[in-house]
């Protein structure tokens, strides 16, 4: 059983590692703007007419 | 997928979707309804960044509106203040643009530097509406970067006073956040590590009992003296202060939990409360964060110093330069431009001076000043440009003197929100019983029971789900009223709201319209006259003459010769050969008979009188239905900076000819609601102009009436898009509803605490208990105040 005093430790320190991820999104400003990144990932890099024929001839 | 449009594009402007006039502009075979748009269109499809319009249909800002000059971002003592960072090679600089509304916004704004290549790196906000733009300042100046913006549409607000503001308000959110997080993270662990002891442990896992206690400990320390910092400091400068508010039950419960749980674990007699403690941090700085949360786009603490511009044209030897606003002293000599604002009091010295003083005094009707007089700062002038002498300096002026008035320097005095005034009696009752079970418990001569009941009250009371029912329903209310565009600066106006029983009106701009005025003719005229007077009225600048062409909405056909304006006075020309003529009576050479109360156009054409235009100051919608409706219960007044032409009109609206007073200059406004007040009366102040600011700032519920909301308001508690005018008695009643709802949750969270003060005052409260009650009796809170206000709001057709 002395198995659980190894695991809890391991399972704290997990949790600290993720609390201090937190802390350094936190602190480089990644929860200031929580909108604008979802629209900006849809944006293709050129989403011209003859761009979206080449891509599907690709699949095809 | 892109190129299907789901609207009607043959009848819209391609780039900012207005409809469009007789003759459009075409470029590319689209169409545009301004040369503005077109030029938009043409920047962006010369620089290959057409996807802008790919990603939504008509994206664009209508581009008729006049732009601002930007020399003065030349000059380096102001591009200091303004900038972020800046380096030998690069600068930061974080720009607000009202304009940004939509993906396409997005898009377009963070490809500049296909633009301009000097732009390395444009990061949007979208919520906040900021660009953050990084530029090669070897390249490219700041003023260049503007203009760049401006060009394509985009034309940034640029203040002195919202930067400094924005930074504040974010470091202390971040705090909050952080303090969340550890206040969460704690409580999540010290759950699980208080599980095992709930649920039992046989006598071969007794050790880890020990264990696991000190581990909670661990983690009750970060969680009381870190999160829960604020309680602590909050209790005690309000004890200080001789205040009891939630502050000290809450304090005190901390206290006593975090000292019994380690008296129990250090003495080995019980499992403690450590997940009550950081259960109770937790959900009470969730509380809080609620009810911090602000709106990042709208500014409620502007004075006069957001109003003006940053930095004013200045002559010396003939040379012309820029000069940020707080370096302006007397004798300097200034120049504005068409559009501009008067940033201080002047002498008029060259020029023709046509002056719109509708924001600062309320007058609707421009102004003409002859040179040598005194033009008073925060006029904007129509005319072209004027030479001016500054005689005072910004701070001093008659505007501006409003701000030295105390009513600025003191802190509103609110009254005490109803849970102010009940957690003092809460805080004394709690005191009383944990005192009288401690006591009864000692008499019978059982100590430890005694010390067992005593702090058992402490912790089962502390008032947890009270204080989550104001922020929890205030936060609710206001996301409503925010979706039906009423901005409230922050919760504690609600209250402020539900007590209002008098509403005093500006009138320019506020009840009345400024978009919309109504246009008749007195007299006989045919559209053939009408075309003529439309193509006269066309080469004019006054606003008389664009609201008149604006109007008629006919395609000019003909050009004038002899065309001669006589500043506010009237204009002439001939038109095909026939003689035209538009202007005030005397202009036309009318004898004064029947002067109208409107201001009127009279028209002349071959020496012949035709008659009159009249324009009508509109009402908003549904003001009469308002008025109707509020005046059943409250007090309505109208302060007007105005001439009284509009008297007549108005005194069916309002009670008693008292109750109406026009020609107000600031002072008086702030003056009068005073007077009011010491009637007891609690006003709601609603006021558009800067000459509102003292009254909007004295009265209880200052609100500013907006047609754009990102457009400059004075200092206020909320901000009322002017669509939503004729809803402000459902807000009323919804404020209302929402006090109710508060009552309401205080009953619940109060039966609950009567529930574990049963076993708290016999000693006998288990940790389990506590650890279950807490949180069941937050839930049922949170639940029951989002429901209960969503239902309120329904009834009130606000959702």
């Amino acid at each position: 059983m002395n198995m659980i005093y190894f695991l809890i430790g391991c399972s704290i320190v997990l949790a600290l590692i993720f609390l201090a991820a937190f802390f350094w999104a936190s602190k480089t400003g990644q929860h200031d703007d929580t909108y604008t990144p979802a629209v900006r990932i849809l944006f293709e890099d050129e989403p011209t007419p003859e761009n979206h024929a080449k891509s599907d001839e690709n699949h095809v | 997928m892109f190129t299907e449009k789901t609207i009607d594009t043959e009848t819209q402007c391609y780039h900012c979707g207005d409809e469009l006039p007789s003759k459009p502009y075409f470029f590319d075979d689209r169409q545009f309804c301004c040369l503005g748009c077109q030029g938009v269109y043409k920047i962006l499809s010369d620089n290959n960044l057409c996807n802008y319009y790919i990603y939504n249909d008509v994206p664009g800002q209508t581009q008729k509106h006049p732009v601002g000059h930007f020399e003065y971002l030349d000059e380096p003592s102001i591009m200091a203040d303004l900038v972020d960072y800046m380096d030998e090679k690069n600068t930061v600089i974080t720009l607000f643009i009202p304009a940004i509304h939509c993906s396409s916004c997005i898009w377009l704004l963070e490809n500049l530097h296909k633009i301009n290549p000097a732009v390395r790196q444009s990061r949007i906000d979208f919520l906040k509406k900021t660009v953050k733009i990084t530029f090669k300042n070897q390249d490219v100046s700041l003023r260049k970067v503007v203009e760049m913006l401006v060009s394509i549409g985009y034309e940034p607000l640029i203040s002195l006073q919202d930067v400094v503001k924005k930074q504040q308000s974010d470091r202390s959110e971040r705090n909050l956040v952080a303090k969340i997080a550890v206040a969460g993270f704690c409580f999540g662990n010290v759950m699980l590590l208080s599980f095992p002891d709930y649920f039992g442990l046989s006598r071969m896992e007794n050790e880890f009992r020990t264990f696991f206690g000190w581990l909670n400990i661990a983690f009750c320390i970060p969680v009381t003296f870190y999160s829960g910092r604020d309680y602590f400091i909050s209790a005690y400068t309000n004890l200080k202060n001789k205040v009891l508010n939630l502050d000290f039950p809450l304090a005190l419960g901390i206290t006593v939990m975090f000292m019994r749980t380690l008296a129990e674990i250090i003495t080995g007699t019980g499992a403690g409360f450590a997940d009550t403690l950081c259960g109770l941090i937790f959900f009470l700085l969730i509380g809080k964060w609620m009810q911090q949360r602000t709106y990042h786009h709208l500014s409620f603490e502007r004075d006069y110093r957001s109003y003006f511009p940053v930095a004013v044209t200045i002559i010396k030897n003939g040379e012309t330069s820029s000069l940020p606003l707080g370096e302006l002293k007397q004798g300097h000599r200034i120049l504005i431009r068409s559009n501009e604002i008067i940033p201080a009091d002047a002498i008029l010295l060259k020029g023709e001076a046509e002056i719109d003083f509708s924001f600062v005094t309320g007058e609707s009707i421009p102004v003409t000043k002859t040179l040598g007089e005194i033009v008073y700062a925060g006029g904007r002038q129509l005319g072209s440009a004027i030479e001016l002498e500054v005689i005072k300096p910004v701070s001093q002026s008659y505007l501006t003197s409003l701000w030295n008035n105390e009513a600025f320097f003191s802190e509103k005095d609110r009254i005490k929100t109803f849970s102010d005034t009940a957690s003092k009696y809460f805080s004394i009752a709690l005191l009383l019983i944990a005192g009288g079970a401690g006591a009864y418990w000692m008499f019978t001569g059982e100590a430890e029971k005694a010390i067992a009941s005593f702090t058992a009250v402490l912790i089962i009371a502390c008032p947890c789900a009270l204080a989550l029912s104001s922020p929890f329903t205030l936060a609710a209310v206001l996301s409503i009223l925010d979706k039906n565009k009423f901005y409230l600066k922050s919760t504690a106006v609600v209250e402020e709201l539900a007590r209002i029983d008098t509403f005093v009106f500006d009138k320019t701009g506020t009840i009345t319209n400024p978009e919309a005025t109504g246009i008749t003719f007195k007299g006989n005229i045919t559209a053939a006259q009408k075309q003529l007077v439309n193509d006269l009225a066309a080469n004019s600048g006054h606003p008389l003459s664009r609201e008149l062409v604006q109007l008629l909405n006919i395609k000019k056909c003909y050009p004038t010769v002899d065309y001669t304006e006589k500043i506010g006075r009237g204009i002439s020309g001939r038109i095909n050969g026939i003689e035209v003529k538009l202007g005030s009576s005397a202009f036309i050479g009318l004898p004064l008979i029947n002067s109208p109360m409107n201001s009127a156009v009279h028209v002349m054409i071959n020496g012949e009188y035709l008659g009159h235009f009249l324009f009508e100051q509109q009402w908003r919608k549904g003001f009469k239905d308002l008025i109707f409706k509020l005046s059943k219960w409250a007090d309505l007044h109208l302060l007007s900076g105005d001439q009284d032409h509009d008297k007549h009109t108005l005194i069916p609206f309002f009670p008693s000819a008292q109750q109406m007073r026009f020609q107000q200059t600031p002072q008086h406004k702030l003056e009068y609601i005073k007077a009011l007040q010491q009637r007891h009366k609690k006003i709601m102040m609603l006021g558009d102009g800067l000459n509102d600011a003292g009254a909007l700032r004295q009265s209880n519920v200052g609100v500013a009436v907006t047609d754009n909301i990102n457009n400059f308001s004075p200092d206020c508690d909320a901000i009322l898009d002017g669509a939503a005018f004729h809803k402000l008695p459902m807000f009323i009643r919804q404020a209302k509803d929402a006090v109710t709802v508060i009552h309401l949750s205080f009953a619940i969270s109060l039966a609950y605490n009567a529930l574990g003060l049963y076993f708290a005052v016999q000693g006998i409260l288990s940790p389990l208990f506590a650890a279950v009650l807490m949180p069941l009796s937050t839930v049922t809170i949170i639940l029951f105040t989002s429901i209960a206000i969503r239902l309120y709001a329904r009834k009130n057709k606000l959702l």
